[in-house]
């Protein structure tokens, strides 16, 4: 074709020769031209007669936009346009354009912009895409515009554009999605993913998706051929709702690769998650989960039986009914995918093979137990951190999840006002048990979530708190009852954490009491020093921003309370990132705190009168005390007095 | 080679059925009805002894002009029934065992996975796969 019409056009540049990819992807871009006007004038509007009915022109709109979606500087259009003779015929014709194109990818890949450098062997032109539909599939395979990408429409795509053997990354992605930079220094490995492969192809191209900074693809920083069988829109934003999530989840985790290549591939910062939750099931990593634990465990991501049962299919490949590591990273990366909105795969990718991610992560197992060491250690740092970063993750979208985390959080608090309504001080004695559970339930969690899923909260609670500080002594003073000293007892190790968790990401019961024991701690101390002082003491203990409430429920309520007094005063006992931990959620959740401050103010009411009817007690009891002392010393008195006259 | 495949539970109601699609289906559901008779008073026949292997097979259950049917069972008293056409002669006991051994291994596997509650119908993909092998391979 080219030829014959170079041959028409007669004092044309020499022909060119298109490989079989090139002349379809030129011929599809030169019909879209031509047809998105009617096959109007050139570029340069010349006599109608100039142009040979016969012949199809691309019109001037589209093949400006066309070029100038190749992100290439103007004079270099310019240059091209010049070059390809439309200047001087005045229209593009197919020759033209075909030329046209070539240069675009020679000037793309970096060559000058010379006649002979359409003899050399270029790849595809890359254009950027802008909103047009026309331009949707312009010779990259890569357009999918708002199309869903489906597998059959993919693998057609890929058979049109054979010539692609370096599988790279998908650039131009339409600006309706988030278009992804691509790092000019891919790793090569994942350029070589095999054609064959379904999926896997197609994400590959979609590899090292930064979530933060979303900036336009340069197709001028690839070099390389476009791979085929472009990804579509869908995945790549599902992929970008994934990576967005698993990027927030993973700020603790500092590496390099913090972006899923693809769907299928398990990055090590969700590598060492499922690790880890594999490690909340079963703690050696060298054994496996049992089929019951691990279906407890699935369920709970609340996905249909059906796709449960099929992800289980997929993954245990040994088919024993329990999964080993890999096969539960395999399970769990196919999970997380699906609440992401991928359809599963027909057959276990190779990336989720156990082998494969048995040899590709060989260290996770000695990671685990550094890990282990480095989180029973610090659990108190990460506690904040984890409890940020589940703040930040309930917001983004993890499919459901956040949903059911609402939900729970909203029943929580609900559950709470309603303790607190009650005030029953005889519920104390058997809330020492449930603040010792839940805080030793609660404070790993912290310390290994990484996500604010319902799935990771739910499951967490099963796992084993680090060992909490060591207790400080009794220190209780003449309390009046023993109560007060068993509920204040479970408190003293959460003090040592220092840090308040922010309300509204609180998720299940365990964290309110644990901030409840912070804040019991904090009263603690005052309680120490209250029976020692007089009534007077009473109305200077109201003024301070934790009460001293007689019985659990009303404790629980001062979570809120205490939170908020803590934001607005510097509070004296909570260290330093307290206060930066409870500053941080609140811009992020503030519909919730508008209603906690209602009942923040109706637990201060009624922590006030509790604090009252505490204070009145204590003066009785004080006079109660005087009163038998002066019995007592009255009875000595009278002892002594009769004592002379007994003895003889 | 099998025409028709079918995985009966132990309270004789099928967890799985599948025929090939050229066929009357209903007349092998029907078949396979009637079969579970047989099937049963092979069971009972056999005694409460040991089970081994060979006695999971129990072999032609009847034949008809045009079908052979073919039975199995577990030691869970979950039956296969397995209906082949007369006309294909080449089938030969060894391969009817064989056939039989694959089923009952993809069937542990899809009682492996723990979604799967005992007495649900079959939907494993897995399962589906080797029942097509099974009757795709000599039609």
């Amino acid at each position: 074709m080219e030829a014959a019409a170079g041959g028409g056009c007669g004092s044309g540049p020499p022909p060119l020769l298109l490989s079989e990819g090139e002349q379809q992807c030129y011929s599809e871009l030169f019909a879209r031209c031509a047809g998105a006007a009617g096959g109007g004038p050139g570029p340069v509007p010349p006599d109608a007669t100039r142009v040979a009915p016969g012949t199809a022109t691309a019109a001037a709109g589209p093949v400006a936009d066309l070029f100038r979606a190749s992100q290439l500087p103007a004079e270099t259009l310019h240059q091209i346009t010049e070059l390809c003779g439309a200047k001087r015929v005045g229209y593009f014709g197919p020759t033209q354009f075909y030329i046209a194109l070539k240069l675009i990818a020679a000037a793309q890949s970096g060559l000058p912009v010379r006649i002979e450098s359409i003899k050399c062997e270029l790849p595809l032109p890359r254009f950027m895409m802008s909103k047009n539909d026309g331009e949707i599939r312009f010779g990259n395979p890569a357009e999918l515009h708002g199309t869903k990408a489906q597998i059959p429409y993919l693998t057609t795509e890929k058979n049109s554009f054979k010539r692609t053997d370096d599988e790279d990354k998908q650039e131009t992605q339409s600006p309706t999605m988030s278009p992804l930079a691509s790092p000019p220094s891919s790793p090569p490995h994942y350029q070589r993913v095999p054609l064959s492969h379904g999926y896997s192809k197609l994400r590959s191209s979609t590899e090292q998706m930064h979530p933060a900074p979303y900036e336009a693809r340069q197709p001028l920083v690839q070099p390389e051929g476009p791979s085929s069988g472009g990804s579509g829109s869908k995945p790549l934003r599902h992929q970008a709702s994934l990576i967005r999530s698993f990027s927030v989840e993973r700020e603790l985790q500092d590496s390099s690769s913090s972006y899923p290549d693809e769907p299928w591939r398990i990055t090590a910062e969700q590598r060492e998650y499922y690790v880890n939750q594999f490690r909340s099931l079963q703690p050696d990593p060298s054994s496996f989960i049992s089929g019951s634990v691990a279906k407890n465990f699935f369920t709970k991501s609340k996905l249909s039986i059906p796709e449960l049962s099929y992800i289980w299919e997929l993954s245990d490949a040994d088919c024993d009914g329990a999964l080993t590591l890999p096969e539960f990273c395999a399970a769990f990366h196919l999970i997380v995918a699906r609440k992401n909105g991928y359809p599963l795969p027909e057959g276990l990718p190779p990336t989720l093979q156990p082998d494969y991610l048995q040899a590709a992560f060989p260290k996770p197992k000695r990671e685990c137990a550094l890990y282990d060491s480095y989180s029973e250690s610090l659990p108190a740092n990460q506690q904040p951190r984890d409890l940020n970063r589940m703040e930040k993750a309930s917001v983004k979208d993890m499919a459901d999840f956040p949903v059911p985390t609402q939900d729970v959080t909203g029943d929580d608090k609900q559950a709470l006002k309603s303790t607190t309504n009650e005030a029953l001080p005889k519920d104390v004695s058997e809330e020492p048990a449930t603040p010792k559970d839940s805080n030793s339930l609660k404070a790993r969690p912290r310390s290994r979530s990484y996500s604010s899923t319902s799935i990771e909260e739910a499951m967490k609670r099963g796992e084993d708190p680090p060992t909490p500080p060591p207790r400080p002594q009794k220190t209780h003073s003449r309390a009046s009852s023993l109560d007060l000293n068993k509920v204040f007892q479970p408190s003293m190790p959460a003090t040592k954490s220092g840090l308040l968790p922010p309300p509204p990401a609180l998720p299940p019961r365990p964290c309110p009491s644990q901030s409840e024991q912070v804040s019991e701690a904090e009263l603690l101390p005052q309680l120490n020093r209250a029976p020692s002082q007089t009534a007077e003491s009473s109305p200077a203990k109201k003024d301070t921003p934790y009460s001293q409430p007689p019985s659990k429920p009303i404790r629980r309520k001062l979570r809120p309370e205490n939170q908020t007094t803590e934001n607005q005063e510097p509070p004296t006992t909570v260290s330093g990132p307290a206060p930066v931990a409870t500053v941080k959620p609140h811009p992020t959740v503030q519909k919730q705190s508008s209603k906690q401050k209602k009942a923040i103010q109706t637990a201060i009411r009624k922590n006030k009168e509790a604090n009252a009817v505490l204070a009145r007690l204590n003066s009785e009891l004080q006079q109660q005390l005087k009163e038998v002392h002066q019995e007592r010393i009255a009875l000595e008195n009278q002892l002594e007095q009769l004592r002379p006259v007994t003895v003889l | 080679m099998a025409v028709c495949v079918a995985v009966i539970a132990k309270e004789n109601y099928p967890l799985y059925i599948r025929s090939a699609p050229t066929e009357n289906e209903l007349k092998f559901h029907y078949m396979v009805h009637t079969s579970l008779d047989v099937v049963d008073e092979k069971i009972s026949a056999m005694g409460k002894a040991l089970v081994d292997q060979r006695e999971l097979y129990l072999g032609l259950l009847y034949p008809t002009e045009d079908y052979k049917v073919y039975g199995y069972v577990t030691n869970s008293k979950v039956k296969f029934v397995m209906v082949v056409d007369s006309s294909n002669t080449a089938l030969r006991d060894n391969e009817i065992r064989s056939m039989f051994r694959k089923l009952h291994n993809s069937y542990t596997d899809v009682m492996c996975n723990p979604f799967y509650n005992p007495g649900d119908r079959i939907q494993s993909r897995a399962f589906d796969n080797m029942v097509t092998s099974m009757m795709i391979q000599v039609c």
